[in-house]
């Protein structure tokens, strides 16, 4: 039969992944489902699609319309599992995990894709720092990584830049990034926080997790996003500030998974979603619906527990060794 | 003013950065899963040529640069200016010398060169790679003379002088590469 030159066609629809990386990801996934079934934690589902979404400021949730009885109603895609799990877990399902797709408007990079695959898990009677000693388990036993090191957002910024993030002036901040040859163009980050994920992002992450894990943990209460706070004693005498009961992992300078000791008071958690609003307000964002049903059930009681989300693309990234994201993803978004 | 946002940036892109103008030779996407997100950008000055890493916070918008390129005849020279033309519209465009560059060193009446605009302006002009020069001038090569590495300076008709062969004679046209400038072989005339 004659075949003409190759189209462009003809090349676009051959996956990015290979054979090889296909069945890396289903011994990974398997080997995590005997993780979590050796540990009595149950796999569940929820839904993708939901009436509510998140509120982070930094976060675009993708959506679409469904036909109801009264014309149509927005849907938003999940960003990730987080508040339908919460219901479970006020509802008493007990320790719970989940693999899942979780989407993202507009993140496309080397370790970014806008649809991309997330393990969380929630430990009822765990705090962030039992939750670490799991995640600990789970990092050595599918990437065979020894224990990892834990340190406190603010000794990382310490160790390196000299500098207290959660005291440290906007000015402070700019001034090191600028000694860490960060160049940045246009306004830069209008606040405190925006400097910090700068710094986190440009001069710290790269020579995290080295050798073995870093358990970043003790956010700033500026950042808690879900998590709970906790007042601490600083470094000069009778100075008490709040951090927030949060880590993040990163195993050779990729950052891999986020987790709290979860927020349960409701009044809280909607002063927090209100504030969130104000902000996306402020800098012209869209708004969101606050998901009342997740205030609901924490209204009826979150049992005490801590909870993390893994990105599974990147986890099999370090597995393999693969470059970029699009390595392990059969269709990466350009090719969807 | 035509402006790009941090989601439009893709390499290739003219922009405009600290009034020169520029383009984007990679973009990168950072974002920690909680907070800010950034593009980590390369970018290459098209008037230097000097490649440097800028980050612009996500959502941020840069000024366009009326950038292209065109070929172009390669008419004459008054000393000061070269001067230059669209071979299909006649339309004329005189280049500096620091956007000429490395151009003067080979150019000559006639080649077709690429021609590099910025708000209508020449701002580089890029020569073939492989051009076709005159020796001006030349000693005659000493056969067994070792110590040269069998080699001698030739001056071409631009003035430029370059190593060649010790068997090249005064007059000969040669192929020259001009990414190395080295001579490549004899033209065929």
């Amino acid at each position: 039969m004659h075949r003409g030159p190759k189209s462009n066609l003809d090349r676009l629809w051959q996956p990015s992944a290979s054979r090889w990386l296909l069945r890396q990801r289903a011994s990974l996934l398997a080997e995590i489902r005997s993780f979590f079934a050796a540990r009595e934690v149950l796999e569940v589902e929820t839904p993708l699609l939901a009436s509510a979404s998140v509120t982070d400021v930094h976060i675009r949730s993708l959506s679409s319309c469904l036909q109801a009885p009264d014309g149509w109603q927005r849907f938003y895609l999940q960003t990730s599992p987080e508040f339908a799990m919460k219901r479970l877990l006020a509802a008493g399902s007990g320790p719970i995990y989940q693999i899942c797709k979780a989407f993202r408007d507009g993140e496309d990079g080397p370790a970014h894709n806008p649809e991309f695959t997330m393990l969380e898990w929630y430990r009822p009677g765990f705090d962030h720092h039992r939750l670490m000693d799991e995640m600990d388990e789970l990092l050595a036993a599918v990437l065979g990584t020894p224990a990892a090191e834990r340190v406190t957002y603010r000794q990382t910024f310490e160790r390196r830049l000299g500098l207290d993030p959660h005291r440290a002036s906007i000015a402070q901040l700019q001034t090191a990034a600028s000694q860490a040859g960060v160049s940045l163009a246009g306004q830069g980050p209008e606040d405190r926080d925006g400097w910090l994920h700068l710094l986190m992002s440009h001069v710290l992450e790269p020579d995290l997790g080295r050798g073995r894990p870093t358990f970043l943990h003790d956010f700033p209460a500026s950042q808690a996003a879900l998590a709970r706070l906790r007042s601490v004693e600083g470094p000069c005498e009778g100075c008490v500030y709040e951090v927030a009961e949060r880590f993040e992992v990163y195993v050779e300078g990729v950052e891999l998974a986020n987790g709290f000791h979860e927020l349960a008071d409701a009044r809280e958690q909607r002063q927090r979603f209100v504030a969130d609003l104000e902000q996306r307000q402020a800098l012209g964002l869209e708004d969101v619906p606050i998901d009342e049903r997740l205030l609901a059930a924490l209204d009826a009681g979150l049992p005490d527990c801590a909870g993390v989300a893994l990105g599974v693309d990147r986890l099999l990234m370090l597995l393999t060794g693969a470059t970029e994201l699009r390595k392990v993803i059969s269709f990466p978004i350009n090719l969807a | 003013m035509a402006t790009y946002t941090t989601s439009q940036f893709k390499s290739g892109l003219k922009v405009i950065l600290d009034n020169d103008p520029c383009s984007i030779i990679e973009n990168q996407f950072v974002k920690p899963g909680k907070g800010q997100a950034f593009s980590r950008v390369k970018l290459r000055n098209l008037l230097n040529g000097r490649v440097m890493e800028k980050t612009f916070k996500s959502g941020e918008s840069i000024e366009a640069a009326d950038v292209h390129e065109a070929p172009m005849q390669y008419l004459y020279t008054d000393g000061e200016k070269w001067h230059f033309m669209v071979t299909d519209t006649y339309e004329q465009h005189e280049a500096n010398e620091a956007a000429m560059g490395d151009a003067v060193k080979w150019i000559k009446e006639e080649d077709m060169c690429d021609v590099t605009l910025w708000n209508g302006r020449p701002i580089s002009v890029v020569v073939p790679m492989f051009v076709t020069l005159k020796v001006a001038q030349t000693d005659p090569g000493l056969k067994g003379d070792t110590s040269s590495g069998g080699n001698k300076p030739a001056t071409l008709e631009t003035g430029t002088v370059i190593r060649v062969p010790l068997f090249i004679q005064e007059g000969e046209v040669l192929k020259i590469d001009t990414r190395t400038g080295e001579y490549a072989s004899r033209a065929k005339e």
